[in-house]
């Protein structure tokens, strides 16, 4: 079995299942609360589908003030609570414990308020990412953030784990794009924060609410920050025979004034997969890049070829300019259907440690002396122009000790990332899949401050309690609640 | 009897608190001073300065990052990106002259004070370009968070919660910046002639076409959108913005002055030394009108825009003794907050610096202040 464990469930609770289950009805009406253990198993993972354990109950209230009759509930009955968005956390992130209940988003799907003028839309956060940009696509304006799972994940998750996607290095993440929420705290108060303006006044709570991972509060509403969509878009693709080669390449073009929306990077084992599922037409080399760049047809061409004149000094092996939609669209092809062909033919784990753009060659030869010591292979596509690596560990999940293995090299990865000066996670969140490497990145001072923040939201660590913090440091704080 | 306390490195400056701490001693932080009447006034005779830790530790262009330490003069930063043809794309306002200071800007202060100029509009604010920090909080432990990479959801956003908490929660030691490529070129329009309600109908308008608009602000009856990027992009935009407001007069501006013009909007240069009282709003663009025209009628009051209208720099005459609860109410019913930028100090101490927050937020945020300076010694009671 896996490596990641769990606290043993709290038996006072489970014996107290009734009672618990007729306060959580009484408070939001039995149509939103699921009890049946056959029910119930439908929320016992997310997406990281290795780690499984169905909840107490689960609750989807339609309203703030049906989260905060929840929240209450649980905070009067000492009952701990998982927020879960659409559960497509790659982390953990919504994984239940026998003796939790689940607080899903799934009801709060309303749109609230669009405004135009001023730029932006105020949701409930049940919403999925690709609807909100499709709520006001008609209108020329789009949400920039899109995590690859943008037509099932929430914009709940997208905030617990400050989600970014392909176009980050123009448009930033989740938190570069939220001006204010509506959310409940543990004890089931509703708090605002920001709003439609700019700035949110005093301390930046909206800063530390976002990507807290269901740690701090439940946020139920967003008024996310919309834009303008540029005039057209279209990519370049650049094949090289090196990675330090393309990692170069991806330096500089950063570095000559460019902001491309998108550079996309492929290594050979991902090409491989990905040109016999798709067949895109990528060239089979070590390194594939995907840079696309925006505006009129006129600017498109001008940074275009400045893109492939920087290219064309570091002698790719092919180089081919999107010259219409349909090619736009083939050479997005096999990026976007990667994670999928790789599924195809292997199971595997998917990381997103990060380390500075700078760092990627050295990365990715280092993940590759890793992988041949543990006897597996990895397949890497990422986000290179801000670094955020995806590496694929491949593994067969029925060969016994397989995904133990694929665990341990993944540690690696990520202790090397944050070595290279990087970071654990760069999107997926921390959640239990990290959980306990947060020794690699912080010491014993940094996450009992962090801790302490949380004690001030959620004073007896109710609130997704078993993720982020290693179980050892948070255990005394689990286990006064 | 002031004294004033320099410690030489973050190791030093973590002993100097926790020996503060110990004694009970109230700290105010300064970085370069420039700033130092912003916020309620605080009550010490103990100054400590983060001068001596200065140095720029790493700067990788190509990985758009520069991890500096706090006391390093903002000068410094600027003309090390500046060989690298990058800069701080958030723009940050320079204070002296609006505040009639001396010193030089600290990298630390401008976070400590989450400082952003016109840019903020297009590119995000200081705390987007913040990527991690190191700091010492109020028991003189040594932290860290974030990094060096603006992908990161590793533990909680600490580095957030420091920009802008005006070393309440701790003194930063070294800050890691986003450092982005500067533009090729740049031009201006300029809409003489325009009330507050007709420059930001075009601020909105204009923030809604796909011309990335880099700066939008409107001062003396005349609205200026600014364009940034490669030539061709620029001509582009500049000319289609100028047919689509063709209903409007407009020139541009170019060249020699255009850099001139947005210091000037940055830094506020038409409001310096006055005597008045300075206010600094934030709301949404299209309640710009309504507010500064009611804030006229009571006060007398004269705006100036930023950020396309969703910056409101106020200036009230100095008759009006305490303008707050005026300013406050007519802000209420939009839902926005007004800061006092400006003042004398009798008015710093008796009227309410920052906008009053509802009383969950400021049991939190007190929450948090006891966490990390449990003695309440670092800048006490600078934001409330």
């Amino acid at each position: 079995m896996s490596t990641i464990a769990m606290p043993a469930p709290d038996a006072s609770i489970l014996s107290r299942k009734d009672q618990i289950v007729a306060a959580l009805a009484e408070a939001i009406g039995a149509e939103d609360v699921i009890s049946d253990p056959v029910e119930t198993r439908a929320y016992e993972c997310d997406a990281l589908t290795a780690y499984r354990c169905p909840p107490l109950a689960v609750t989807l209230p339609r309203t703030t003030e049906g989260v905060a009759a929840v929240m209450r509930v649980c905070h009067q009955m000492g009952v701990p609570v998982v927020p879960r968005g659409a559960g497509t956390s790659l982390a953990g992130g919504a994984l239940p414990t026998a003796d939790s209940v689940i607080l899903g988003t799934a009801r709060l799907r309303d749109v609230l308020e669009v405004d135009y003028p001023n730029r932006f839309i105020r949701v409930q956060t049940g919403v999925t990412n690709l609807s909100v940009s499709a709520h006001v696509d008609a209108d020329g304006f789009f949400y920039a953030p899109d995590p690859s799972s943008q037509l099932a994940c929430a914009i709940a998750g997208n905030i617990a784990m400050n989600s970014g996607g392909a176009h980050c290095l123009k448009y930033g993440v989740t938190t570069n794009n939220l001006l204010g929420v509506r959310m409940v705290l543990a004890d089931g108060e509703i708090v605002e924060l920001g709003g439609a303006q700019m700035e949110a006044g005093g301390l930046d709570l909206l800063g530390l609410i976002c990507g807290s991972e269901g740690q701090l509060a439940v946020v139920t509403e967003a008024t996310l920050r919309i834009l303008p969509k540029p005039e057209g878009a279209r990519p370049v693709m650049i094949g090289y025979d090196s990675a330090e080669v393309a990692g170069q390449c991806v330096a500089d073009i950063i570095k000559s004034g460019l902001l491309p929306v998108a550079i996309e990077y492929m290594d050979r084992p991902c090409i491989e997969v990905v040109e016999n599922f798709a067949h895109a037409g990528y060239p089979i080399c070590e390194a594939l890049l995907i840079v696309e760049v925006e505006g009129s047809e006129a600017e498109i061409e001008d940074q275009l070829g400045k893109i492939t004149a920087i290219a064309q000094s570091l002698d790719p092996v092919e180089m081919r300019v999107s010259e219409s939609l349909e090619e736009s669209a083939a050479i997005w092809k096999g990026r976007k259907s990667a994670f999928g062909a790789m599924g195809q033919v292997n199971d595997y784990m998917c990381l997103d440690g990060t380390v500075p753009v700078s760092a990627l060659p050295r990365t990715l030869r280092g993940i590759g002396d890793l992988a041949a010591e543990h006897g597996l292979r990895v397949a890497n596509v990422f986000h290179a122009g801000d670094g955020n690596m995806h590496p694929l560990i491949l593994y067969n999940a029925n060969t016994a000790g397989d995904l133990e293995r694929a665990e341990a090299l993944g540690a690696e990865i990520l202790r090397l990332c944050v070595e290279m000066g990087g970071c654990l996670t760069g999107e997926h969140g921390v959640g239990i899949e990290k959980r306990d490497l947060m020794g690699n990145q912080f010491s014993e001072s940094d996450l009992e401050m962090q801790m302490q923040v949380k004690d001030v939201f959620d004073p007896n660590w109710r609130l997704n309690p078993t993720k982020v913090f290693p179980l050892p440091a948070s255990e005394t704080r689990r286990n006064r609640a | 009897m002031s004294a004033l306390l320099t410690p030489a490195n973050e190791a030093e400056l973590a002993e100097t608190v926790a020996d503060a701490a110990a004694s009970h001693t109230r700290l105010r932080i300064r970085g370069g001073g420039t700033r130092s009447v912003i916020g309620q006034a605080i009550e010490t005779d103990t100054t400590l300065s983060t001068d001596r830790l200065t140095g720029i530790t790493l700067y990788e262009p190509g990985s758009l990052n520069m991890v500096v330490r706090a006391g390093t003069p903002l000068d410094e930063v600027t003309s090390a990106l500046a060989t690298e043809n990058q800069h701080l794309a958030f723009e940050p306002m320079d204070h002296r002259g609006l505040l009639g200071s001396n010193g030089t800007p600290t990298v630390g202060g401008m976070v400590a004070a989450a400082i952003s100029g016109p840019r903020r509009l297009a590119v995000g604010a200081c705390r987007d370009h913040l990527l991690g920090v190191r700091f010492v909080n109020g028991r003189g432990e040594v932290l860290k968070n974030g990094g060096r990479v603006m992908k990161n959801v590793t533990g909680l956003d600490l580095a957030k919660l420091m920009c802008g908490a005006y070393g309440t929660l701790g003194i930063l030691t070294e800050v890691s910046l986003k450092t982005l490529p500067r533009p090729e070129t740049a031009c201006t329009l300029a809409f003489p002639g325009l009330t507050v309600a007709q420059a930001t109908d075009l601020f909105c308008a204009a923030l809604g076409t796909p011309y990335e608009v880099s700066g939008a602000a409107w001062q003396n009856g005349t609205a200026y959108l600014r364009l940034e990027g490669f030539d061709l992009q620029v001509r582009n935009r500049a000319t289609q913005l100028q047919a689509r407001f063709r209903d409007l007069d407009s020139d541009r501006i170019e060249g020699a002055g255009h850099a001139a013009l947005w210091r000037d909007i940055r830094d506020l240069t038409a409001f310096q030394g006055r005597d008045d009282t300075l206010w600094r709003l934030s709301l949404k663009p299209t309640d710009a009108a309504p507010l500064t025209s009611h804030l006229h009628d009571r006060l007398g009051a004269e705006a100036s825009l930023d950020w396309g209208g969703g910056l409101i720099w106020l200036s009230v005459p100095a008759h009006h003794a305490d303008p707050a609860p005026v300013i406050r109410d007519a802000l209420a019913p939009y839902g926005g907050h007004a800061t006092l930028i400006r003042a004398p100090e009798d008015l710093r101490r008796s009227t309410p610096v920052f906008q009053p927050q509802a009383p969950a937020l400021a049991r939190i945020s007190e929450g948090l202040r006891a966490r990390f300076d449990p003695d309440h010694i670092l800048n006490p009671g600078l934001m409330g």
